[in-house]
């Protein structure tokens, strides 16, 4: 709950300066707040039914424990410090594979954008390892990498690569032939174009493809950290589901939802400065 | 001046756009060119902006042949072409990267005035209607003060009033700066209220067929005898020159039997 009002808050600001130049576009945000009581409305009602059930006697609640025991468990989990043990874990373990599926994905993609044969050369090989489950690289790198931090990042960064790196060459590929001439008739020369027509043409696609990234960033962090880890949310999962603690499981999924969330917000709050332009970012329905 | 010497295009895939095309354009003359669909009239443009190479001939401007994109040249796309990421401002000041910022501003909200859009150059490109953007089209391109202004047809996605409208614009323009008009349109009114001489222009490879002097003083009256009178004149030529190649196309086959 508190990760959706904060990412609810951080949005409204690239909204409030698209509505400032165009004041027609307003009505829609004045509709935010019942959409969100109306999305809101069937958790809470579940929850508090559940709640309710379990409270009267109906149901025991072992298998899924009611809301109140789970934010106990949670509550506990927190003031323990345990909870942040585990948060930092798998925070460095997302945050450190993403960086490096981006910046592998970035380069890879700008260089098989950019140049005809080596994206005749890279393209072909990348695709087939593409279409490899990403999981199945776990037995290989556990054996080159051993069982600790290097051989979760390595799944982690190969699952952020390859959304990136097709973002970046579908991004440098549909660039329109048509604002490149633009470029030409105003005789930019080569890093001029690349600077003052390519990264701004590319920017909304590569923003989209790191937010993909990310998101399959968080679910290969739970890939990597069932493989055997003493810390992190996934070793949160699998111990209670090993000790047969349901609250902690749900305890850990809440987590996982909070953080996947937060940080999608950050990216996305971060470039939406960079975005204003799009007519994608103003406020449409 | 500008010059085209007996220019020649033939693409890659085969196709002789133009052949044997000759043309003199004298300093602050609007000329414009008319003619069917796949007559080359837009190859010509890219040939004078330096966009493509002749495969013979050569264009010259005030003796310097052109190569590639020339800084006295400018060029008005079909459709305005705005950078989206840019402010109208940003945009209109584009070619002007190298001059120092105070110059830049001077001159951008001068051209801005010109084509009535000052106080607008804050907006994004998507908030102007598409007669506003096809003005800061040719603000951006006569911002650097080009010695020659290519236009292919510029206003050939608006409506016949906003045309109108952005024909005074750039006759405005035109007065102000005084740059050499090749204007490419298949308008007919548009260009004989425009232009100083019209060039028609006939396809398979394409070259002039008919030259048309517009000798109308300025303003004309868009409505007027005059203008109407040319309109026929230059329906006339352009029909020719098609119906001449109709006859040829016709009579090849049989021929062939």
């Amino acid at each position: 709950m508190v990760a959706v009002t904060a990412f609810e808050r951080a949005d409204p600001a690239p909204e409030a300066a698209a509505a400032a130049t165009q004041p027609v576009a307003q009505a829609p945000s004045r509709r935010r707040g019942p959409q969100l009581l109306i999305g809101l409305a069937l958790p809470v009602a579940l929850a508090i039914g559940w709640e309710l059930t379990v409270r009267v006697g109906l149901a025991e609640g072992r298998l899924m424990p009611p809301p109140s025991r789970i934010f106990t468990t949670l509550y506990d989990l927190a003031v323990t410090g345990e909870l942040w043990v585990h948060v930092g874990a798998t925070l460095a373990r997302v945050g450190s594979g993403f960086t490096l599926g981006v910046i592998g994905g970035t380069l890879v993609g700008a260089l098989a954008g950019a140049s005809r044969l080596s994206r005749e050369i890279l393209d072909p090989s990348l695709q087939g390892l593409r279409s490899v489950p990403s999981i199945a690289w776990v037995p290989l790198f556990i054996l080159w990498l051993g069982i600790f931090e290097q051989s979760k990042i390595a799944l982690i960064a190969v699952g952020c690569f390859f959304p990136i790196y097709l973002g970046v060459l579908g991004a440098i590929q549909s660039v329109d032939r048509k604002t490149v001439e633009v470029g030409r008739i105003f005789r930019l020369s080569t890093p001029q174009l690349v600077r003052r027509i390519l990264l701004p043409a590319i920017l909304p696609a590569y923003v989209v493809s790191l937010r993909q990234g990310l998101g399959l960033g968080w679910m290969f962090v739970v890939a990597a950290e069932f493989m055997g880890a003493s810390e992190g949310l996934g070793y949160l999962l699998v111990d209670g589901q090993q000790l047969g603690k349901p609250a902690q499981i749900i305890s850990a999924i809440l987590a996982f939802a909070i953080l996947g969330k937060l940080s999608d917000g950050l990216l996305k709050a971060a470039t939406a400065p960079f975005l204003t332009w799009q007519d994608a970012f103003a406020p449409k329905q | 001046m500008l010059v085209v010497e007996s220019a020649e295009k033939i693409y890659p895939n085969g196709t002789r756009a133009i052949a044997g095309l000759s043309l003199e354009v004298a300093e602050g003359e609007i000329v414009a060119v008319v003619g069917g669909s796949g007559c080359g009239k837009s190859t010509l443009l890219r040939l004078v902006a330096g966009l493509d190479q002749p495969t013979r001939g050569r264009v010259r401007l005030d003796g310097e042949t052109i190569t590639k994109p020339h800084p006295l040249v400018g060029l008005v796309f079909q459709e305005p072409r705005l950078l989206a990421w840019l402010t109208v401002e940003q945009n209109v000041g584009f070619g002007l990267a190298n001059r120092a910022r105070v110059e830049r501003q001077r001159v951008v909200s001068e051209v801005l005035e010109r084509v009535g859009l000052d106080g607008r150059g804050h907006c994004w490109p998507r908030e102007l209607s598409g007669g506003q953007a096809q003005r800061v089209a040719i603000a951006r391109a006569l911002a650097p003060h080009p010695k020659v202004l290519l236009l292919d047809e510029p206003f050939s996605a608006v409506d016949a009033f906003t045309r109108a409208s952005l024909h005074e614009h750039l006759l405005d323009l035109w007065s102000a700066f005084r740059p050499t008009l090749v204007l490419v349109t298949h308008d007919v009114e548009e260009a004989a209220f425009l232009a100083d001489r019209v060039l028609v222009m006939e396809p398979n490879p394409g070259r002039i067929a008919a030259q048309i002097d517009v000798d109308l003083a300025r303003p004309r009256d868009r409505y007027g005898n005059e203008i109407e009178q040319m309109k026929r004149r230059i329906l006339w030529a352009l029909d020719r020159s098609l119906r001449d190649r109709s006859y040829g196309e016709h009579l090849a086959p049989a021929a062939a039997i």
